[in-house]
């Protein structure tokens, strides 16, 4: 699934034209990222947290050739999905096979 | 950020839009996002990031607590992977902060 089949279900759903679907999905997703460029922490019950995380500055390896590199300090994205979503995967609809056979 | 924040702010950035149906735009763009998943599907967010559902093989666990031994049950669990642009503006941000007290 991309972007553009979210467009389509709000283009059938609430009734938008295509262009504002659009806009307004580009939106949504502008609004997410600019707040956790922003440092800020993404709580969507139901779905999940998007979390920023610190990392201090460290000596690395590149693990293929062993040379010593500096990690620069940086922020790193992390998700956590929330035991709803969780549990929701993992109920089996009709016409699907167990997770064991997934 | 929580949903309803977010609604708020896309409020104000499509003000020709009433708040009713921009509540329900980010519903279905959730509603979206999970029934994908839910059909095992894999999600990609231009300039955002991906989710993919991914199998936990079955286990043998340990009650932490008695020791005893129970079986893990196999699982689906969703991941998401960070797109290589917001990856960079987030990892961005903290040098940026860094350079600037540096300064101060």
């Amino acid at each position: 699934m991309t972007k553009a089949d979210i467009v389509e279900t709000i283009y059938e759903r609430v009734g938008f034209s295509k262009k504002e679907s659009a806009e307004l999905v580009e939106t949504v997703f502008d609004v997410i990222k600019e707040a956790l460029v922003s440092g800020e922490k993404v709580k969507f019950s139901g779905f999940g947290n998007f979390i920023v995380r610190e990392k201090n500055a460290r000596k690395g390896r590149n693990p293929q050739t062993g040379e010593q590199i500096q990690l620069e300090a940086r922020r790193v994205l992390t998700f956590k999905p929330s035991l709803v979503l969780k549990n929701e995967l993992n109920q089996a609809p009709e016409g699907r096979d167990e997770p064991s056979t997934f | 950020m929580t949903k309803s924040e977010l609604i708020e702010r896309v409020a104000l950035l499509a003000p020709h839009i009433s708040k009713k149906d921009t509540e329900t735009v980010v519903n279905t763009v959730f509603e979206s996002l999970v029934s994908s998943l839910k059909s095992g599907e894999r999600i990609e967010i231009r300039g955002f990031g991906s989710f993919q559902v991914k199998l936990r093989e079955a286990r043998e666990g340990r009650n932490p607590k008695t020791g005893e031994e129970v079986e893990i049950p196999a699982k689906r669990t969703p991941f998401f992977k960070v797109g290589k642009e917001l990856k960079e503006r987030i990892a961005a941000r903290r040098r940026e902060e860094l350079t600037q007290d540096g300064d101060s």
